[in-house]
């Protein structure tokens, strides 16, 4: 978007709720990853496996304690955080706004009963059809009757709606970090063509449940040996990513309808891309280089990579930084917070705001990779590439956006 | 207001093409024609053992894939079928489709089977682990490439996409029983931002198992009139009680009508309007005053530029279970008042069952067969009507209708309620 299009609906963030294991709310996470905070992991718990875990949160500051019930972890993580982005935009309880918001919300699915899982698999014996028949009678009789409802991926949105009062639209998107990019850039692309005004838009994952770390591990993704950086996983045992626990929550609004309510301004999405094909290092380079030209990568002060660690696409990752954007300096935030799949995008987007907000970089991580910043901030990349599928690249620009 | 734009002045988006698979049958024809023949795809589960089960019917797709592939593959299968045909009679190529997919589909998880044979091989690397710690070391231990469609909920899109060669980022969605208009919602939007010039959308699901079966059964959300499985589903019947599982998938070609045009492809009706509304109220239950239903209803007629009285057919959501047909019927009642009774409403689920995540495609697909044919399907099962209700259910047998415009409506878990404006091609 050049200058003189700064208009009514440019894209703007007027709100961010975060929660990582780095801390509660946006300013946490903010002074704890714009100071190098070491990161919190546990490599006990889940052993052989690391992850970031949820840090402490009372719920009930969010939820009431009768919708709390309702809810798996990873909801309750996704309401409470969506609550916060709500409350920092000045929108909660303000049913003039969230009555008329759209929410786009990035989910997989909820997380079973794991005593009800022990029992079936401890009863079954060998033959098929007796196991199917010990599923039968276990599930009848042994799961909570709204489980369920606590593990349907378009449940988060829905307990949303109803905690929050957000009606305007309920949409949720599925299918890992793409989801979070669709996300972000749908509710984008909505509020720039004029079909909404403000939008709700985010996503939440908890790892600490062992059916989510068995999701990954079927394709061998798990880092095994303790925590290292997200950009030197190469010989890791396993594979590379350490999960981590959490969400992000954005309001984005129009510029226009930002402004009109007097709302604060974080910062300008200038703009979105994502992409998707052929894995194979040439194509996704060529993927890479095209969405990184159109969201004006070159341009920025630094990059915010949401990298997962997973070794062969964050190789690829690196490849093309060092190749394309040799003189652009990186964060690969998931060092800090772990890898929390659907959130990771929201999540890099939100760092960026706040970045700008505050006018510091975030700190470098890994002196090996990541080198010093010194300018204040003025446009700030975000770069993800998912563990298997899916890259998405933005730019983000000051509250004004940019201009003078 | 040109000849390729809307009231709006936003482009109008043509349908083109379009396809479905049902318990019917695979393909429109054998479908259209079972449907005005009143059958019904409902039957006798033989996927997995019933003992213990409270419902014992449904409407599974059972010539797609073997039932031991599981419910990952059958997903894919379905879509597939639907997207194929749906490209193919929009004339475009199936290995280079160029434009967005919007897939709805059902969450994935790691199916029991699989389960099984982790926990059969965990037990033999280290008998002492129990539970989760021996599916994760089996897990690590082994190569499991054919579970991964059952744990990575990109994965179905993904494979679609290569496919048929669609462009971009896919997305896939749920927004529960209202996925599959919201899926065409999504296309239309898109084309109409001008982000491509085609889309196609669909809605799959093939995941009736044990499990998700179990689940809707322990919400009493599930008929259990088990004994003649054809007969289960009766939207809009005083004795209704409850909807029947199903699978399948409904796939729409969208484009705009002006790229249409300038390929000279045949258009095939038009994407009128879309509306959608979210419910605070309950995680299963509507609103007691229908206010959601009703805001999405009447946003898809504000989005269409139409009146009321400009509907000739309701392709309702109709699921057979006691809240949702009344609340439905309710919500009509207050956009339509009067009318409402000169106004046919059938539920295709009275046949087809409910097809969850691809409903409300495969609803969008038969109300277009609707305006093409000039015949309304039926609302079979009708034979002991829910005085409650007054409307035209169109009972029973097909009826001839010179339909030009129809209201389908999708409402789903959570909230969703999702509303699509389909109309006849501009002549």
């Amino acid at each position: 978007m050049n200058e003189q299009n700064m208009d009514g609906r440019d894209v703007v963030i007027t709100g961010i709720g975060m929660v990582s294991a780095l801390g509660v709310g946006a300013q946490q996470n903010w002074d704890n990853l714009s100071v190098g905070a070491a990161p919190v992991f546990d490599s006990e718990k889940f052993a052989p496996y690391t992850v970031h875990p949820l840090p402490e949160i009372d719920w009930a500051e969010q939820i009431s304690k009768r919708d709390q019930r309702q809810m798996e972890a990873w909801q309750r993580i996704g309401t409470y955080t969506a609550g916060l982005a709500l409350d920092d935009a000045g929108l909660k309880d303000k049913q003039e706004f969230t009555s008329t918001m759209d929410m786009i919300v990035a989910a997989a699915g909820g997380e079973r009963d794991v005593d009800v899982d022990t029992m079936i698999l401890a009863e079954a014996g060998g033959d098929a059809s007796d196991a199917a028949t010990v599923v039968n009678e276990k599930l009848t009789t042994e799961l909570r009757p709204t489980l369920f409802l606590a593990q349907l991926s378009n449940l988060l949105a829905g307990n949303i709606s109803i905690v929050h009062k957000v009606t305007g639209s309920s949409r949720t998107f599925m299918g890992e970090e793409g989801a979070g990019i669709s996300a972000v850039l749908t509710a984008a692309a909505r509020i720039r063509a004029g079909q909404s005004t403000h939008v709700l838009v985010g996503a939440s994952f908890n790892t600490e449940h062992p059916d989510m770390l068995l999701g990954y591990e079927i394709g061998h993704h798990l880092k095994r040996d303790g925590w290292t950086s997200v950009w030197h996983r190469q010989d890791s045992e396993g594979g590379g990513i350490i999960t981590g626990s959490g969400g992000t929550f954005l309001v984005l609004e129009a510029r226009s309808h930002a402004e009109a309510r007097g709302a604060r301004i974080y910062a300008t999405l200038e703009s979105v891309e994502a992409d998707q094909g052929n894995n194979d290092q040439t194509a996704t380079g060529e993927r890479l280089g095209k969405i990184s030209a159109a969201t004006k990568l070159g341009d920025a002060n630094y990059i915010i990579s949401a990298a997962s660690g997973a070794k062969e696409r964050t190789e690829i990752e690196k490849e093309f930084l060092n190749s394309a954007l040799k003189a652009v300096p990186v964060r690969g935030v998931a060092s800090a917070v772990g890898h929390m799949r659907e959130v990771q995008f929201p999540f890099a987007v939100a760092l960026a705001a706040l970045s700008l907000h505050h006018e510091k970089p975030v700190e470098q991580m890994d002196s090996r990779f990541e080198v010093g910043i010194t300018d204040k901030p003025e446009r700030v990349g975000v770069l993800s590439l998912g563990y298997e599928d899916a890259e998405g690249a933005a730019l983000l620009t000051p509250a004004n956006g940019g201009k003078v | 207001m040109s000849k390729f734009t809307d009231q709006s002045g936003r482009p109008i988006i043509a349908i083109t093409g379009a396809g479905v698979v049902s318990s019917l049958g695979r393909g429109k024809k054998d479908n259209w024609d079972k449907l005005t023949g009143g059958e019904s795809g409902i039957h006798k589960i033989t996927r997995f053992p019933q003992d213990h089960l409270r419902t014992t019917i449904a409407g599974t797709v059972d010539f797609m894939t073997a039932p031991e592939e599981g419910s990952a593959a059958l997903t894919y299968a379905l879509a597939e079928a639907a997207a194929l045909e749906a490209i193919e009679e929009a004339d475009i190529s199936a290995t280079d489709f160029g434009g967005q997919l919007c897939l709805a589909a059902p969450p994935v998880e790691l199916e029991w089977q699989h389960r099984f044979q982790l926990n059969a091989e965990g037990a033999d690397l280290t008998p002492a682990m129990q539970s989760y710690d021996r599916l994760l070391l089996a897990a690590r231990s082994n190569q499991h490439p054919s579970f991964s469609p059952s744990v990575k909920f990109a994965a179905t899109a993904r494979r679609l996409q290569d496919r048929i060669g669609a462009r971009g980022l896919p997305v896939t969605l749920s927004t529960a029983c209202a996925s599959g208009a919201t899926a065409i919602q999504m296309g239309v939007e898109a084309l109409r931002r001008g982000e491509s010039e085609r889309a196609i959308a669909i809605g799959t699901d093939g995941s009736v198992t044990a499990e998700a079966l179990i689940r809707f059964s322990l919400l009493s959300a599930l008929s259990t009139q088990n004994e003649e499985p054809h007969k289960a589903s009766k939207p809009f019947s005083k004795d209704r009680d409850g909807f029947v599982m199903a699978e399948g998938a409904g796939a729409l070609v969208l484009e705009t009508l002006e790229a249409a045009t300038a390929r000279g492809a045949t258009i095939l009706g038009v994407l009128e309007g879309c509306g959608e509304c979210a419910d605070d109220f309950h995680r299963t239950r509507s609103k007691p005053d229908g206010s959601p239903a009703i805001a999405a209803v009447r946003a898809a007629l504000e989005d269409a530029g139409v009146t009321p009285e400009e509907i000739n057919y309701i392709n309702a959501h109709g699921t057979s279970t006691p809240e949702n047909d009344k609340m439905e019927c309710m919500s009509l009642m207050s956009i339509f008042g009067e009318k409402l009774g000169g106004t046919p409403i059938s539920s295709n689920k009275s046949m087809i069952g409910h097809t969850l995540t691809a409903a409300g495609a495969i609803e969008a697909v038969f109300s277009l067969l609707t305006i093409r044919n000039g015949v309304i399907p039926p609302t079979i099962n009708h034979v002991n009507p829910d005085p409650a209700l007054e409307i035209d259910a169109v009972p029973n047998e097909k009826r001839e209708a010179d339909v030009r415009r129809v209201l389908s409506n999708s409402f789903g878990f959570g909230g969703q309620n999702a509303c699509l404006v389909i109309g006849r091609e501009p002549a």
